[in-house]
């Protein structure tokens, strides 16, 4: 789950990291009065997103006074804003996050992640500041890395020579042990797969404030933090991967005119791949999870019938041991006859239970193609949207 | 043989009294699985599907012999069952739960430095030697027993290509599941190494997909030792639909080089036969084996 950043600031603060001032704002009148009361001479205006990038995008505007934070919000607020990270369609502006401006004497960056291979958390920083993925891309600029156990940070030798690394000295290196410190423990603590503050604004003061963050919550651990829930939703809660999701279904949507209904992600990829190659365009990726049920499935296939560029179902299915074919088959029954829409179905479903699917499949009215092998049945679901028979 | 069991794999299921853990083992059972325990906290001296039941893995490796662990527990649970089994030095450990925290999963891989444990997964469909033993969720009725080794991260496209192998008659020595999920135990390498210096297993397929760098590991390793057996891999996910990126330079570090053609391009260096596309592996295998005796 991707938090917007005045979660993500909350939720650091509660580790004692240090965050600018500031408050939320849902209309232009709301962001004034806010602007008002942080009575700064420099006041940033952040569209709130589940997405990073924003700048370039025009999302974070930097005003002087109350009324121009007023004109910023009016401006951002309901706009739908396209960053490198949202979806080709964007985001809509729900909310502005009000901010005094802060004087920084250095810019940081310091991120902690999952290091899958490794099996450790990784720390990572370096210089910070808007145009990093610019500079990291193009090699101008690289990032020092440390592991991290999980029960504890490192001695705090192994810390400050990794401090030294980054270019912190003297006075500044036990303020960023401790935020070295608290990062981690919020880590731990709020089940993160990422936390990201860029930049952390070393202030002439010699404090470490973060005045961006991103913070991504691993959903699998959702059940330990109920306080967080829907707060993945909040933006848009009819977004169709989260309708999925919450169906037990992984689904992104593509451009093209062939539904695509599969069980599991390996066999989900690899229909999309055969589609490609065999001169067709997917509509969607579709992996069917072990622990869907068969209404859960239909109400995956119902997105896939809501679609009206789609035009025709390829349903690609290997039954395993967790999820019989048979259980698959009813949720298209269902699906098809909640939906009522007429389609044609290209079928290729083998494995376990399939005899007892194929009986309840022919129940079903429904204009269908059985195919024996999924090459067969790709190219035939690939004709059909072409406008062949 | 096969890797990772034989006939004397004794095999018992941690959550084995849940309704998974009561289906699951009880296919394993009918597969021919010798299944000797149970462990579910609480419900130790119990009798459950006719084995006992123990209220910890170390008591029923005690009693039973047990050597290998299948975990069925459900994912708030399913990290604490995976640090009970590697405590208690099981052997081998396979999980299939889905959804396991990734902190959960971080600890667990710090119990496993310098263990005597193999942990196979989370997420993962298991392990299947044809005939012998199945400790796992997979579907069995096409696979054949033979001398083909199947390496893969997903389930169902493993099902697919298990059934394309029994098709044009090479059966499998061993088919192993190494998870799904990002963190976890054994990788492609470690199977690698277990089925060459496996004299059952012939020739060794390799089903990768987009994401992670493990595909790559496996590369530079084959590069590295030479192939003795002929490998044919398969990597999905060259049509897949670019992704919302959150997080910059993080993603950056995790996502770079993560693509399909750059994982083929490092495999083929190696010497491996690609599959040109996921109905065709059998038929690669094959061919492969062609290619050798002539």
């Amino acid at each position: 789950m991707d938090l917007q950043e005045f979660r993500a600031k909350q939720l650091l603060s509660r580790y004692d990291i240090a965050i600018p001032p500031g408050a939320l704002a849902t209309t232009p009148d709301e962001a004034e009065a806010a602007a008002t009361r942080l009575d700064a001479k420099t006041l940033f205006v952040k569209a709130q997103l589940h997405a990073g990038d924003r700048f370039a995008a025009g999302g974070i505007h930097t005003v002087p006074s109350p009324a121009a934070a007023k004109a910023a919000a009016a401006e951002l607020l309901g706009r739908k804003l396209k960053t490198s990270q949202t979806s080709a369609d964007g985001q809509t502006v729900k909310s502005v996050l009000i901010e005094a401006g802060v004087t920084a004497k250095r810019e940081l960056y310091l991120a902690m992640r999952i290091d899958a291979r490794a099996g450790s958390i990784l720390l990572t920083a370096g210089d910070g500041g808007t145009g990093i993925e610019q500079r990291l891309a193009s090699g101008a600029q690289e990032l020092d890395t440390l592991a991290l156990g999980i029960n504890g940070e490192r001695n705090a030798g192994d810390i400050a020579a990794f401090a030294r690394r980054v270019g912190i000295a003297g006075d500044s290196t036990q303020g960023f042990h401790d935020i070295v410190r608290q990062v981690h423990r919020a880590f731990i603590e709020l089940d993160a797969s990422l936390i990201e503050i860029n930049p952390l604004v070393l202030t002439g003061k010699g404090e470490f404030i973060a005045v961006d963050a991103k913070l991504t919550l691993d959903d699998n651990a959702a059940f330990r933090h109920p306080d967080f829930a829907g707060w993945g939703e909040e933006q848009d809660p009819d977004r169709i991967e989260l309708r999925a999701a919450r169906h037990n279904i992984n689904f992104v949507p593509m451009d093209g005119d062939i539904g695509c209904i599969v069980n599991g992600a390996g066999l989900g990829l690899a229909t999309l791949d055969m589609i490609i190659a065999a001169g067709g365009a997917p509509a969607n990726f579709m992996d069917i999870r072990t622990t869907a049920k068969s209404q859960d499935i239909a109400q995956g296939i119902a997105l896939v019938l809501d679609n009206p560029k789609v035009k025709v179902l390829l349903i690609n299915v290997f039954g395993g041991g967790m999820q019989p074919c048979d259980t698959i088959v009813d949720g298209l029954g269902i699906a098809f006859r909640a939906h009522k829409r007429e389609l044609p179905v290209v079928l290729r479903i083998t494995g376990n239970n399939e005899e007892l699917a194929r009986l309840r499949l022919a129940n079903f009215k429904l204009s269908k193609t059985e195919c024996s092998d999924m090459w067969q049945a790709v190219t035939r679901a690939v004709a059909i949207a072409r406008g062949g028979k | 043989m096969a890797i990772l069991v034989d006939q004397n794999t004794r095999v018992l299921c941690q959550g084995m009294t849940g309704w998974a853990g009561t289906y699951h083992t009880n296919r394993m059972m009918q597969y021919g699985t010798k299944v000797v325990a149970g462990v579910t906290p609480g419900k130790g001296g119990k009798s459950h599907l006719d084995v006992p039941v123990f209220n910890t893995v170390a008591d029923a490796m005690r009693e039973t012999g047990a050597n290998a662990s299948a975990v069925f527990v459900p994912p708030a649970h399913a990290g604490a069952a995976m640090l009970e089994a590697i405590e208690a030095q099981m052997p081998l450990v396979v999980v299939v739960t889905e959804r396991v925290p990734e902190l959960d999963m971080i600890r667990v891989r710090e119990a496993l430095v310098g263990s005597r444990t193999r942990l196979i997964g989370p997420n993962s469909q298991g392990l299947l030697a044809p005939d012998v033993c199945q400790i796992g969720v997979m579907a069995t009725d096409r696979s054949k027993r033979g001398h083909i080794g199947v390496i893969s991260r997903s389930a169902s496209l493993t099902s697919e290509i298990v059934s394309q192998l029994s098709g044009v008659g090479l059966g499998q020595s061993t088919t192993v599941g190494i998870g799904a999920d990002p963190v976890h135990g054994i990788g492609f390498v470690d199977c690698l190494k277990l089925m060459f210096a496996d004299p059952q297993t012939e020739g060794i397929v390799l089903i990768g997909e987009i994401g992670g760098t493990e595909e790559y590991e496996a590369a530079r390793y084959l590069k590295d030792k030479g192939l003795t057996k002929p490998v044919v891999a398969l990597v999905v996910g060259r049509g897949a639909p670019p992704q919302r990126r959150m997080g910059h330079a993080g993603a950056f570090a995790v996502h770079a080089d993560e693509d399909v053609e750059g994982k083929i391009a490092a495999l083929r260096e190696a010497r491996v036969e690609i599959a040109p596309s996921a109905h065709l592996v059998g038929a690669t295998m094959r061919d492969a084996f062609k290619k050798r005796a002539a």
